[in-house]
Order: C-alpha cells, then sequence, then structure tokens
C-alpha cells in the first residue's frame, strides 16, 4: 500500500464528514458497534452535479439492495465507485435520509428539533463551500441498513443487519467527492435506538 | 376558466403550472404508456418531489391511491386521489441515452429485447427544467405512471418489469396540495421492451401518449381518503395546510 492517501476518521454519533477521495482509493466504513445506518452521497469531484442517483443504481443492476460488486452511478450513468467487500451483506438506498420535516410526518410534531441527517448534510455542505447546497441532496445509499421491498407493494424498516465490526469497502472509480451523515435517527430501529461511532479509513491499493 | 386538456404525444416532454386544489389527470391514449413525472413546489423549486421520504413514510414500494406524494420539507405536493391502476413505479428512475437497464428481467409476455430506443426522458426533462430556471441539480427520482417494476421476494431484491400493465383509457388523478411546477416526459419506462415488434408499443408502433386533464376539486375534507389513510399522510397534509394558514 503507497502512502499517497491515508485516511482515518472516527465519524460521532450524530455527526457528518465531506472530503475528496481519489479514484481507486479504497474506502472503508466500518460499523463499530452495530446496527448503525450511514446516510452517504457520492458525487464526481469535478462535476457536482454529475452526482450518486439510487435509482438509476437500482435499475442498472436490477436488484435494490447494494453488496458486494454493486457499481454506484451517476445520474449520467458514470460509475463512481464499486462495492468489493462487504462483510454486512446488504445495503439499503431507497430509505433516503432522515430530516426534521420527515420526522414530523412519520414520528409527529415532537421530534422537529431532534438532530437529523439532512441537517447534517446541509452543515457539511456549508462546511464545503464551492457551490454545493440543498439542490446537490440527492437520494442517498444508507449503509448498514435494512429495508426491505415485498412483491405485494410493501415496504418494512426492520432492525439492522449489521453487527460490531461489520464493514463496507467501495474502490473509487473516479475522483470522489464524499459526504456523510452518521445517523442521529432514533425514533427507528436503524440505529437500533441508540446511534454510535463509525470509523472511515482510506488508502491507495 | 375551469379546466382545459392537453394531448401530449408519446416520447415528448412538457411543463405546467398546477394550482393547489386542481387536478391533473393523466389518461393513457395507447398500450403501454409511461409518464416520468417530476415535481416543485411553484413558489420555491428547491423543494421537490422525494421519493424516499414517500415511500418509508407510507410503507410503500409503489405510488398508489391514495397516498400522498411528499416533499423534501414534509409537506403533501399532490394526492393520487384515485387511479384505474394499483402500482405506478418510482424506483427505477427515467430512461437517459445509453442506459436501458440492462440488469432487469421482464416478466412474463415480454418482449426480449430491453431498453427503449431514442434517448430516454432525459433530454426533455432537462430541456423543460431549462424554461423554468431549473438544471441537472434539480433532477430527483421521477414517478413512472403507468410502469411496474416490481421485486420477486429473493434476497438481492431482485426485480421485475411487468409488460403490458397500461393499457388504453388506464388513468391516474393527482390533486395539488400546494401550487405545483409539474415536469413530465412520455418516453417509454428505460426497462420498457424495445418498441419494435413489442406488445407495450402502440399499434402503430409508436410510442403511446397520454391526455392531461386539469380539473376544479374541492379541499380535501375531514374524510379525505389521503387524510385517512396513515397518520402520515394526514400530517403531510396537514403540513401543506399550514402553510397556507
Amino acid at each position: 500500500m503507497s502512502d499517497e492517501f491515508d485516511l482515518d476518521d472516527v465519524i460521532e454519533a450524530g455527526d457528518g464528514w465531506i472530503g475528496e477521495i481519489p479514484a481507486g482509493t479504497l474506502l472503508r466504513i466500518t460499523d463499530l458497534h452495530g446496527n448503525q445506518a450511514v446516510d452517504t452521497l457520492f458525487y464526481d469531484a469535478h462535476d457536482y452535479a454529475n452526482r450518486y442517483s439510487a435509482v438509476d443504481t437500482i435499475r442498472e443492476q436490477g436488484a435494490l439492495y447494494l453488496t458486494t460488486g454493486s457499481t454506484l452511478l451517476t445520474c449520467d450513468g458514470d460509475a463512481l465507485a464499486t462495492i468489493v467487500e462487504d462483510t454486512c451483506g446488504r445495503h439499503d438506498t431507497l430509505g433516503g435520509a432522515c430530516s426534521q420535516e420527515s420526522n414530523v410526518v412519520r414520528y409527529g410534531g415532537h421530534t422537529r428539533y431532534q438532530p437529523s441527517c439532512r441537517t447534517t448534510f446541509l452543515r457539511m455542505t456549508r462546511k464545503w463551500g464551492r457551490g454545493l447546497g440543498k439542490r446537490d441532496l440527492g437520494h442517498n445509499i444508507n449503509f448498514f441498513m435494512n429495508v426491505p421491498l415485498t412483491p405485494d407493494g410493501g415496504l418494512t424498516f426492520e432492525d439492522g443487519v449489521s453487527a460490531p465490526g461489520k464493514y463496507v469497502q467501495l474502490r473509487a472509480e473516479r475522483d470522489l467527492l464524499v459526504l456523510i451523515s452518521n445517523c442521529p435517527q432514533i425514533n427507528n430501529p436503524c440505529n437500533g435506538y441508540d446511534p454510535t461511532p463509525i470509523r472511515l479509513t482510506g488508502r491507495r491499493p | 376558466m375551469t379546466g382545459y386538456t392537453i394531448e401530449v404525444p408519446g416520447d415528448a416532454a412538457d411543463s405546467l403550472r398546477l394550482r393547489r386544489h386542481r387536478t391533473l389527470t393523466l389518461r393513457c391514449l395507447g398500450p403501454g404508456a409511461n409518464v416520468s413525472m417530476l415535481l416543485y413546489a411553484l413558489e420555491d423549486r428547491t423543494e421537490r418531489l422525494n421519493v424516499p421520504d414517500t415511500l418509508k413514510a407510507q410503507m410503500s414500494a409503489r405510488v398508489a391511491a391514495p397516498m400522498a406524494l411528499m416533499s423534501d420539507m414534509g409537506r403533501a405536493l399532490a394526492s393520487v386521489t384515485g387511479s384505474s391502476l394499483d402500482w405506478h413505479d418510482a424506483i427505477t428512475g427515467h430512461g437517459l441515452s445509453g442506459l436501458g437497464g440492462g440488469g432487469v428481467g421482464v416478466g412474463a409476455g415480454g418482449g426480449v429485447a430491453v431498453g427503449a430506443g431514442g434517448g430516454g426522458a432525459r433530454r426533455g426533462l432537462l430541456d423543460e427544467l431549462a424554461k423554468h430556471g431549473l438544471d441537472r441539480r434539480d433532477l430527483h427520482a421521477t414517478v413512472n405512471f403507468f410502469s411496474k417494476v416490481a421485486p420477486v421476494g429473493d434476497a438481492r431484491g431482485t426485480l421485475v418489469y411487468e409488460p403490458g400493465h397500461a393499457d388504453e383509457g388506464d388513468w391516474v388523478t393527482l390533486r395539488a396540495e400546494i401550487d405545483l411546477l409539474v415536469v413530465l416526459s412520455t418516453a417509454p419506462h428505460p426497462l420498457a421492451p424495445a418498441a419494435s415488434g413489442s406488445a407495450s408499443a402502440g399499434a402503430s408502433g409508436s410510442v403511446p401518449g397520454v391526455r392531461l386533464e386539469i380539473d376544479e376539486s374541492p379541499a380535501p375534507g375531514a374524510e379525505d381518503a389521503t387524510r385517512r389513510f396513515r397518520a402520515e399522510s394526514a400530517r403531510a397534509l396537514e403540513l401543506a395546510e399550514r402553510s397556507h394558514a
């Protein structure tokens, strides 16, 4: 492994992360304590409008869930990253990111002032600058989250399939901007009702 | 003026303002029609349809009556007040040139070739978005009315496109809950078998269009089907109403 790129950050429960990841990097997200949803968005580092698209990724792989072999596509059909290792086995990309407003819809007005992923996303885009903002928030990936869809048209949030130490590793297929919210949601089982830290590590192969 | 109709041919795009409590009925002019739709709050186009929020709040893998179509701000943009079909796809996006859904199987009765001809819906949607000062950054997951893509129920979530889901005369009605900008394309669904020799193309082999019917509607009352559907649907309606209070 070369030292050209080396990243090792712990993202605390409810915190965010934003940064560039060069093409070729192996990026690993580790669920340190288990059952932690990691809401993640990817962008072409040189063209933010060419961003991760959940629906194009789902359609082109012909399946709902992300796992080893899944290629994450932009809305223009370009490969952003490929999942090369996955000890969890299954990740959601249809459940979206929680927000204060969607919490009110889903759980009631008492949740209006709780932390949420989209607040974190917006804070991170402000920190990053460079014109990145709300319009650039597409539909995200929820690593380690389990949202099964059924043939009769149903959708459920189920207990995480993850466990302490499980990880997913991606290979960047182009220069990426990566935006992460380590989900603070406490109203459903996506974080086991107890948000916990995750670890982000990256190396050039 | 209480209403009007527009006939949109297949493989075309259009956009319109739909005022609060007007209804928009889409009616298939031929078998296999598809309408890929984007929705924005007219007064603030950074507020847009959010398919994940819409599906997860109402525990659904599809769009169907009487669901509310929710924005990223928790407001009901529109309610699906009725439809002749119980499934409208919202999880496989719209077509763009060069991408044809290579990974998705076609259910019984489908053709062999996957991937519609032409450039897909993207070009027309971007054409219409540009007229309103919007661009690629404003794209979101479309609802693909009259198309069905369902999971088979296995561990990886394998999806199958169902050909022949919509027939001539099939319809869906949306009621705007706030003033909307509606952007739509009648290009084929990206998973529709290629038009040549396929049952999903119109009798002439061309892509079928739709008729848009715009009418007045009463405001949703206490017994409205969307309000009574789920507590989440009712709260989204209430948030839309609160912004007009």
